[in-house]
């Protein structure tokens, strides 16, 4: 079995551009998770010292050690809330922004989807710059409310553009069905129209959260020095801490993600994404 | 005015930006009875159906239900209930809850709403479907449990947009046959839209035939079929013969077609084609007026064969004006 490993085998099986072909995948397979591994192979090293390539006992000391620093924790904490809160907020009202733009045909309806884009068309430093000389104007630097204004911002394309169309896609005699049946215009958003979109909602709300726990600048920018969200402390970790505390930190930044990730591919499908940017 | 009239719309328009639209509707439709409004696509009738529905607004104009003007209620609010061509049933919800939805909307006890679900289902022959989704029937079982549905709110007015368009030819006239039992059983006033004039002739007390936004002719399915008003409706109702004259044209239904071999009296033509299409032969004969089609019993057809001179004679013939441009 194992002379089937030999990589002068391969080549002669695959030829040689496959070969060719298979051996710039390896390598860029290497190059883009290789840091990953390696954060990964860190974040559980208990001893890692010089003269080893590998560690040479792993465990859970640094995660232990992470937990213990009360500056990180009280980070993880406000990430996961203001992602909650911002997840919450942001469905509250773009949500009927959206249906309003998916249903009537009003004079200038294309320019107002085309401006939810502007946000995300410019290169945020820019931005927040901007949003910092207002911030200050209306004594919004360094609030609660401030962040969640910025987190906000960063999600209102998701938030529009897929429940427009997942609101589109719901066939308009479904919704005129519940209202010949006697339920008014609220009820049948409730009743029929809210659980027929919820795919492309769901997308647009994993997508909010996992944009408001990576949000970075804009946070930095106006939650010093008091709020300090996940990314944030980042910036630090990496400066005060030993790398494998940091591994540890990215590992916790990064798992939501992945966990998001797997249940969108499990329940939603790549089409729901496909469909959320047409505009028509 | 007579008070067994359910449904009466009064000068009714309503015009679209583009130009399409109806305008000066009046029509009255009787208790217990099934009107169809009959015409090509564009024609205006499934936007009678829409204002009396709700689901429009009119311009100008009134409707009224047991004599009580509606035409500014929201659909939820009318004693309508409208069955679409699709997309009736909520697919997230089971054949039941679709059903409950409007009756918990009336406040309706469960037992009760069980009980009145059940007999709607049976009388619909869907007996036993409470837990299936919509994705798990056919197009037919979906359109009965959507006329289940509308049945169970005993609406006043029945409307049905092209129920039967989507289903495929075998399954439509049995769906027709049904819709019509039970609209006569429980006396049911409705209003059905369709392009299929076959589909209108078969379920309907009356017929409105429409074009353009306008009334060609109101009428019972005979009137309609045997004293077609105009050139339009002679020609959309059934098939017909034109021979065009130079002040007027004639008009011959293809059953009214006698054909006598040689060409001795009547006019003279050729046997073009002969299709048997079951229990009678379409014969069509190249005339020097055009091509003629007719309807000969099996029997008959026997003794023609294509290429052969035949003469043709008519038991009937409608007589249309020449109109100044085609309309």
């Amino acid at each position: 079995m194992i002379k089937f490993l030999n990589p002068k085998r391969w080549y002669y099986l695959l030829g040689r551009k496959k070969f060719t072909e298979l051996i710039i995948l390896i390598l860029f397979i290497a190059f883009f998770y290789g840091p990953l591994l390696h954060m990964f192979m860190l974040a559980f090293a208990n001893k890692y010292e010089v003269p080893y390539v590998l560690p040479t006992e792993f465990g859970f000391k640094w995660w232990k050690y992470v937990f213990s620093q009360r500056s990180l924790v009280s980070s993880i904490s406000l990430s996961f809330t203001i992602a909650f809160i911002t997840t919450g907020l942001s469905l509250v009202i773009c949500l009927p922004a959206a249906y309003v733009l998916a249903r009537y045909q009003f004079p200038g309806r294309k320019i107002v989807m085309l401006s939810f884009l502007l946000g995300n068309a410019f290169p945020q430093l820019g931005l927040y710059t901007s949003i910092g000389i207002i911030f200050y104007k209306l004594k919004l630097m360094g609030t609660f409310p401030g962040v969640l204004i910025i987190h906000m911002l960063g999600s209102m394309m998701m938030m529009i553009w897929l429940p427009a169309s997942a609101f589109r896609s719901v066939p308009r005699h479904q919704e005129e069905a519940a209202r010949d049946v006697g339920a008014g215009p609220i009820r049948t958003f409730f009743h029929v129209t809210l659980p027929m979109a919820w795919p492309g909602i769901a997308v647009a709300a994993m997508f909010t959260f996992i944009g408001s726990l990576g949000e970075n600048q804009g946070t930095l920018l106006v939650g010093l020095p008091k709020y300090r969200t996940m990314p944030v402390e980042l910036y630090g970790v990496i400066l005060d801490y030993p790398a494998t505390a940091g591994a540890v930190f990215s590992l916790i930044l990064i798992l939501p993600n992945l966990l998001l990730l797997l249940l969108m591919r499990r329940y939603v499908g790549y089409e729901t994404l496909a469909k959320g940017f047409k505009m028509n | 005015m007579s008070n067994d009239i359910k449904l009466e719309i009064r000068n009714m328009t309503k015009k679209y930006k583009n130009g399409d639209g109806v305008e000066n509707i009046n029509l009255s439709v009787k208790k217990g009875e099934l009107v169809t409004l009959l015409g090509p696509s564009g024609c205006g009738k499934t936007t009678i159906l829409r204002t009396i529905g709700g689901f429009l607004q009119c311009d100008k104009g009134s409707i009224l239900i047991d004599g009580k003007p509606i035409e500014h209620l929201p659909p939820e609010k009318r004693p309508t209930a409208m069955v679409f061509q699709s997309y009736n049933l909520w697919p997230h919800m089971t054949v039941y809850e679709n059903m409950a939805f409007g009756l918990k909307l009336r406040k309706i006890p469960k037992a009760e709403r069980d009980r009145q679900i059940k007999e709607m289902l049976e009388l619909v022959n869907m007996s036993g479907m409470e837990k299936k989704y919509p994705g798990q029937m056919s197009g037919g079982q979906q359109q009965r449990i959507a006329i289940a549905r509308s049945l169970l709110l005993k609406p006043d007015v029945l409307l049905l947009d092209e129920p039967f368009s989507a289903l495929d030819a075998k399954i439509r006239s049995q769906m027709r046959e049904e819709l019509r039992k039970i609209q006569m059983d429980l006396n049911i006033t409705v209003v059905f839209v369709t392009h299929d004039q076959e589909e209108a002739m078969a379920i309907s007390d009356r017929i409105v035939v429409m074009n353009k936004g306008c009334f060609e002719q109101v009428g019972t399915p005979s009137e309609v079929y045997n004293n077609p008003v105009n050139r339009y409706v002679a020609n959309f109702i059934g098939e017909m013969n034109f021979i065009e004259l130079a002040d007027k044209t004639l008009a011959v239904r293809p059953e009214c077609v006698i054909i006598r071999p040689g060409g001795s009296e009547g006019i003279a033509g050729i046997v073009r084609t002969i299709m048997v299409l079951g229990h009678y032969i379409e014969v069509t004969v190249s005339t020097e007026y055009g091509i003629i089609k007719a309807f000969v019993s099996a029997e008959s057809a026997e003794a023609f064969q294509p290429g052969e001179k035949v003469s043709l004679s008519f038991l009937k013939v409608h007589e249309f004006a020449k109109e100044q441009s085609a309309s």
